[in-house]
């Protein structure tokens, strides 16, 4: 029985089996699951990348000491056990799970933890710069060498029990490293295929024979394929430690295109896709699809440029944002699920302040306090928005920006509508300080309070304009809290100091939607993307 | 004749470094670079910087050109920056896909084009002649995206016959060694696996091939009427030549000599149709790939296509012009 069983799932076109199985994976069961991404990976080692294509195959290849807690955004135990940290911050001890190979049959231990950490800590030349290891540069504070560097050490003390050394405590050390960046690599593999070595030259850096087609993990899917353009593909980890599931093949197709997506999906070639545009998520609900939102991990804002000498003044500030009907926007041109916003961080985040000033939305008052700012007749500003784009925060900034801009002329303020594309406006955005009011935003990695507001307002920068020293003290301060409720506690107090000085609107927290086919019973959605598809339930 | 064609050919020469100048400063115009594109929400001043530095944007433009026209020289195209491949070995790799479907969408508009634009011109006036004309209009005016949602939504979506994306299903037990997935089917005797193929290429080519399949009715219609006209034609039904060779002979070849130069052009046009057409069929050929290279500023990329393009585009242009001595004997490239 079991072999027929087997020989099925395998063949996934057989469907004239009736064997009565088990119930992990009836035998009638289409167990290959298709996924349409919207891009190639950047690459196939996550430690080398920072886009969500690329970490969306490497969770279900691979895994971190740290997992993320099923539909929260908060850290839970996954390849590490348990873990203790000093009372200093400096130094953390793990526990790791045993009986864990990577795919290609080496251990899982505290030597192969540290030989992770190490690789990270001594890159060099290309290796460390932005483009290749963000994640580790950005919150690893530097490599060998760099006095800013947070990474020691890390010994093996015995097979199951590795420590972590830093230089200094961060608070936002274990939750990061739910990050697939920072996901277990066998070391075997990294060191056979040569995953440092990102040769070419500096003007043409070229992937490693790891990136390109030998990644290496303890996931519950191995790597395949991958056909650029086309699909990668991933297979069932017999030997996974974990719950294999039903799925025994994984292809993520490459659709660039949103609405070829949809009807991809429609015409039952994928199975599912992410970022539904919203005017297309009742009619696929209506159609029978299974349409499900994630709990929001985003910010949109509506940026203030305090270059603009109007938008120094702190009134003008509070009187756009008491112009702004938030619920209307959510309600008119946002998706399902999205939740208004009160503050620039998410409400799952750690140091969400629940009672922070509002500016509830009240045209007259808006008035009152442009009068009392001197400009009883309005101003004319730019309003910057980016055009034929759909981020996760901002699926439809074309959209948002009418129904905002109808709402500050409503008080008085004239709008000069000015956009561009993507990556020009990003170089407008942060590059320059010719723009006056814009929609951004943020989609957090991780929970973490400082990779929302630490991001946005830790230091001067051209878009928003302003320096604020008490701002950029409190953040860096409390970026250096060893312990998660006290930073908790000091972030809500700068996020009542962030609402004071009102340096823009944050508008809502949009929530991305997945579309799937009828057969998907089941999707493990989680706020931080942590899914991995051994979790998915398929019906036929 | 050899000569001739090694004259046209030496002649690409300077005309593709007139271009690669052009079109490496060009790129370089463009608002935004790479660095603004690769690191997206997080692109700080600072890490564009020094992700210039290590790329060597922020050099002087004339060095940076030299360096790489040194390399091409090698035959080295650089790296793309988005995934970090050769850009010649992306573009190998790619380009089967977009021929083979340019190749179809050719066969189709050809195929349709020319019997469509006689049947109209003989026919002159009469209602065949009316809907010819209206539906060639439309053809050229229809937006090929549209097209190709509506190809896409009655086909595939209500219809389901037809595939919405991609080459070649997953699970079709295929063989790949020349890139062009039909052809390979049939060398192999993986007849499933080239139907496959096929099936994935019809609504893409047609979509691709509306626009070309529109022109070549006029044109092959308004070339017709002329010819159909001419004296010599008048002549030889006075002298009693028999229809067919008049129809063959007399007509067609003469009227084939604008046809045939519009067919040329729009081959070369349907590699930029491509760009379009394979972005919404997620079709993964030059067109989408480029298009994305757009997109994110991948400079390497786009520096290299066009110039593989430049020389796709001349060569099918040489070709039509030694086709053009093989229908008319009077026209001698010398």
């Amino acid at each position: 029985m079991t072999l027929v069983l087997t020989g099925c799932v395998q063949s996934q076109r057989d469907d004239t089996d009736t064997g009565d199985g088990d119930s992990a994976a009836p035998s009638d069961v289409n167990s290959t699951f298709v996924f349409a991404s919207s891009s190639d990976p950047s690459g196939l080692d996550p430690a080398f990348a920072s886009d969500g294509e690329t970490f969306r195959i490497s969770r279900n290849i691979f895994e971190g000491l740290i997992g993320v807690a099923p539909g929260t955004a908060d850290p839970a135990p996954l390849l590490a056990e348990d873990w203790t940290t000093t009372d200093d911050g400096l130094s953390t001890t793990f526990n790791l799970k045993s009986d864990v190979t990577f795919h290609d049959g080496t251990p899982f231990n505290a030597e192969a933890v540290c030989a992770n950490f190490d690789r990270w800590f001594n890159w060099e030349g290309l290796a460390a710069t932005e483009s290749l290891s963000y994640y580790y540069g950005a919150l690893f504070g530097g490599f060998a060498g760099d006095e800013n560097a947070l990474y020691e050490s890390c010994s093996a003390d015995d097979e199951l029990t590795a420590t972590v050394n830093l230089t200094r405590a961060f608070s936002g050390f274990i939750p990061s490293l739910s990050l697939p960046a920072f996901a277990m690599q066998s070391p075997t593999a990294l060191e056979e295929f040569g995953a440092d070595d990102v040769g070419g030259s500096e003007e043409a850096p070229e992937y490693s024979e790891y990136a390109e087609g030998n990644p290496v993990g303890t996931g519950p899917f191995t790597f395949d394929s991958w056909s650029p353009g086309e699909s990668v593909v991933l297979q069932a980890y017999p030997d996974y430690w974990g719950e294999q599931g039903q799925v025994q093949e994984v292809v993520f197709r490459v659709i660039d295109d949103p609405t070829a997506r949809r009807q991809a999906l429609e015409a039952g070639d994928i199975d599912g896709y992410d970022l539904v545009a919203p005017a297309d998520t009742a009619a696929l609900s209506d159609a029978g699809f299974n349409v499900m939102q994630r709990d929001p991990f985003t910010i949109l804002y509506l940026g203030f440029n305090q270059a603009i000498e109007e938008l120094q003044d702190v009134r003008v500030r509070q009187a756009i944002t008491h112009a702004i009907d938030r619920d209307a926007l959510v309600t008119q041109v946002l998706p399902e699920g999205t939740e208004v916003a009160s503050q620039f961080i998410p409400p799952v985040v750690n140091g969400y302040n629940e009672d922070v000033t509002d500016y509830p939305y009240d045209p007259d008052r808006a008035r009152e306090l442009l009068a009392e700012a001197g400009y009883e007749d309005g101003f004319e500003i730019d309003f910057n928005y980016p055009v034929n784009i759909s981020r996760p925060y901002m699926p439809n900034p074309e959209e948002i920006f009418v129904a905002l801009s109808g709402q500050l002329e409503e008080v008085g303020i004239t709008v000069n509508p000015v956009s561009n594309e993507w990556t020009d406006y990003l170089d407008l955005m942060r590059g320059s300080a010719d723009h006056g009011i814009h929609l951004l935003g943020w989609t957090g990695d991780y929970n973490d309070t400082d990779n929302f507001v630490g991001v946005f307002f830790g230091s001067t920068s051209n878009e928003w304009g302003f320096d604020n020293p008490e701002l950029f003290t409190a953040l860096s301060e409390a970026r250096q809290l060893p312990d998660v409720d006290e930073a908790g506690a000091r972030y809500q107090e700068i996020n009542e100091q962030i609402a004071q000085f009102v340096p823009g609107v944050p508008l809502a927290h949009p929530a991305p939607s997945l579309a799937f086919n009828e057969r998907v019973t089941s999707y493990p959605a989680s706020p931080v993307n942590d899914e991995v598809y051994n979790l998915i339930e398929l019906s036929e | 004749m050899l000569r001739t064609i090694g004259r046209r050919l030496l002649l690409l020469i300077p005309t593709l470094f007139g271009l690669s100048v052009l079109l490496f400063f060009w790129v370089r115009a463009l608002p935004g670079g790479p660095a603004a594109a690769l690191l997206g929400e997080r692109a700080t001043p600072e890490a564009i910087e020094r992700i210039n530095e290590a790329y060597g944007f922020n050099r002087p433009l004339p060095e940076q050109y030299i360096t790489w026209l040194g390399r091409l020289l090698q035959g080295d195209f650089g790296n793309s920056i988005e995934t970090r491949r050769p850009v010649l070995e992306e573009f190998i790799n790619r380009f089967p896909a977009t021929i083979e479907l340019s190749i179809l969408a050719l066969i189709i508009a050809v195929g349709i084009g020319i019997p469509l634009g006689y049947w109209a011109a003989r026919n002159h006036g009469k209602l065949f002649d009316h809907i010819s004309v209206g539906m060639s209009l439309l053809g050229i005016t229809i937006p090929v995206f549209f097209l190709a949602f509506m190809l896409k939504w009655l086909f595939a979506v209500q219809l389901g016959w037809l595939p919405t994306t991609g080459r070649q299903d997953r699970g079709v037990d295929a063989t790949h060694f020349t890139g062009f997935y039909v052809l390979d089917g049939f060398l192999t005797g993986e007849y499933d696996a080239a139907w496959n193929a096929f099936i994935h290429l019809l609504l893409p080519a047609l979509a691709l091939a509306t626009i070309p399949l529109a022109i070549i009715v006029r044109i092959t219609r308004a070339s017709v009427l002329e010819v159909v006209n001419a004296d010599y034609v008048r002549t030889g039904r006075a002298k009693g030549v028999s229809k067919q060779i008049i129809r063959n002979r007399f007509v067609l070849r003469n009227a084939m000599l604008p046809v045939v130069t519009t067919i040329g052009l729009q081959t070369g046009l349907l590699i930029s149709g491509a760009v379009l057409t394979e972005t919404v069929f997620a079709f993964p050929g030059i067109g989408a790939f480029l298009a994305n290279a757009i997109f994110a500023r991948d400079f390497p990329v786009l520096q290299g296509f066009v110039l593989f393009i430049a020389v796709a585009y001349a060569l099918i242009n040489l070709l039509v012009d030694i086709s053009y001595s093989i229908i008319d004997p009077r026209v001698r490239i010398q």
